[in-house]
């Protein structure tokens, strides 16, 4: 697989397919796992950590869910790649760094991606669009099995699954959801529920991952606890918070469609047309800008655009993305000019 | 008592501070209390304050002999642990155990995994006797503290009883090893 292909593909966690994806962008899963005895990465010496590559690559190549993925050693992939899998949500910004025995294991669907030799020997994502953490769950634990065949992963009766940070021990997993939440902003009623959401030991995080601040209104939230409950137990929690949170931005859509109509139709099409219409644009107004048009698909006031076509730009107008589909690293301004030009040629409403 | 931030405001939150053996305290009110705490927030990292909670809570004769516990297969000491908020491999659990456990505690609310299981289990699990022993030795504990001596020495007994069985089923063959 060579990872230009991914240019021309659609990840399927902006395909805009999945349950409440007016609201819901996409569903994460991460599992920490490591092996038995062998050094965590960080404490790990450069034989101790080729030794893990090599177990798993082997353990890897047994599954037939992988039988058309690659596996990319970071050592060996350019900086602007590295970028654009971080752009793809494929894998951390942590993962660019030291690269030496870091690799990445990659299948052309991108529902799944294996981070090795992160903080944990293997960090494995599922990714789904819409609210479907069950799924990606279902889809995840079947591989685990599969791992956990070949490979001896370290774990103990009383504490679960060992991980090198103790924030991730017993299931080690994260379950993640990614929102969009225009009304809730809009209607100044955001901080109420991400006060409660971390009361209620889950994690907020921006658009980006680990580290980021909030954008375009999109917030990622998570459980905080690993340990002490079950998988399903844990998903079943976030999944009753995000109902909730779901039916609030619902309730707050519906009171900008009735109270504030104009407003909010005022707010979109500013918004589309400034998109439509400008040659030179930053990747923060972009995202501000596109999160309205989103709005405005989602409420039907934008008609005959299609959102996965919204949420692709989202990624497409990334910095690495931009300079991928020019084929070569490009200055900011260039950078701005190109993503006003790819903009101008997604958003046409279709006649 | 005013805080000492403001004086102004009743102070509600009073915090001991131990720097280079020298303790002082802070009475705050709740505003500055959250202002405080906001600061430190900013100026620790996660690994800051992972190693905060490793140490939180812990009798202060203790801390000496934290830091000297060493991981025997990965080298790993409670302090590199303690300094970079990350352990060195899955036995650095066993080694410090000991202070591993309350942190778990601390951060997840329990330290015992609800939840699957690897296929091929890592090892076999002694557990269970194990947890009764602790379970025998807390009521002793406990009866000890509420002076009920009958009790204690009932309850000495069944401990003196069930070590006696477990060393008969292992016949002295690696009687020394951890319950893992």
């Amino acid at each position: 697989m060579n990872l230009n292909d991914l240019l021309k593909h659609t990840s399927e966690w902006l395909k805009s397919t999945g349950p409440n994806s007016d609201i819901v962008m996409s569903s994460r899963v991460r599992l920490a796992r490591n092996i038995d005895k062998l050094a965590f990465p960080s404490w790990a010496n450069e034989k101790q950590s080729q030794k893990v590559l090599e177990l798993v690559t082997e353990a890897v190549a047994k599954i037939d869910y992988f039988k058309n993925a690659s596996l990319f050693k970071l050592a060996e992939v350019d900086s602007l790649d590295k970028q654009f899998l971080i752009e793809r949500h494929l894998m951390s910004h942590e993962h660019a760094q030291k690269t030496d025995s870091k690799a990445l294991v990659l299948e052309p669907e991108e529902i799944m991606s294996i981070m090795v030799n992160e903080e944990d020997h293997l960090r494995m994502q599922i990714m789904q669009s819409g609210l479907n953490l069950f799924e990606a769950w279902n889809i995840m634990s079947k591989i685990d099995d599969q791992l956990s065949d070949t490979l001896t992963f370290a774990f103990s009766q009383n504490w679960g699954y060992l991980t090198a940070c103790p924030t991730n021990t017993g299931t080690g997993m994260r379950g993640s959801v990614m929102l969009h939440l225009p009304a809730l902003v809009a209607t100044r009623q955001i901080n109420r529920v991400l006060q409660a959401v971390a009361k209620l030991s889950f994690t907020t995080r921006g658009l980006y991952g680990e580290g980021t601040q909030a954008s375009g209104n999109f917030f990622q939230i998570s459980n905080q606890i690993s340990l002490g409950h079950s998988e399903e137990m844990i998903i079943e929690n976030i999944n009753g918070l995000i109902r909730q949170i779901i039916d609030q931005e619902t309730q707050s859509r519906n009171a900008l469609l009735t109270n504030n109509r104009a407003f909010l139709e005022d707010k979109v099409w500013r918004s589309y047309g400034t998109l439509e219409n400008a040659y030179i644009i930053n990747s923060e107004e972009t995202i501000e800008l596109l999160s309205m048009v989103r709005l405005g698909v989602d409420t039907g006031i934008i008609k005959n655009i299609d959102r996965c076509a919204v949420n692709e730009l989202f990624i497409l107008t990334q910095p690495a993305h931009l300079q991928k589909m020019v084929g070569k690293k490009i200055s900011s301004e260039e950078r701005d000019v190109k993503r006003a030009e790819i903009i101008r040629e997604k958003l046409k409403i279709k006649q | 008592m005013v805080c000492d931030i403001c004086g102004k405001n009743q102070a509600t939150v009073h915090l001991t501070e131990i720097i280079d053996d020298q303790m002082s305290e802070l009475h705050l009110c709740e505003e500055c209390a959250r202002k405080k705490s906001q600061q430190m927030e900013s100026q620790f990292g996660l690994a800051d304050l992972l190693a905060g909670l490793a140490e939180f809570g812990k009798p202060q004769e203790e801390k000496g002999e934290s830091v000297k516990l060493k991981c025997p297969n990965c080298g790993m000491t409670y302090e590199n642990f303690i300094k970079m908020g990350r352990l060195g491999c899955s036995e650095c659990y066993y080694a410090f155990k000991k202070y591993l456990v309350p942190l778990l505690k601390k951060i997840h609310g329990t330290s015992q995994h609800v939840g699957k299981a690897p296929h091929k289990l890592t090892r076999v699990v002694k557990a269970a006797p194990q947890d009764e022993m602790q379970v025998l030795r807390d009521k002793l504990q406990k009866a000890v503290e509420a002076e009920e001596f009958e009790e204690a020495a009932r309850i000495r007994d069944q401990i003196k009883e069930a070590q006696k069985s477990k060393a008969g089923v292992s016949s002295g063959k690696e009687t020394k090893g951890d319950a893992r």
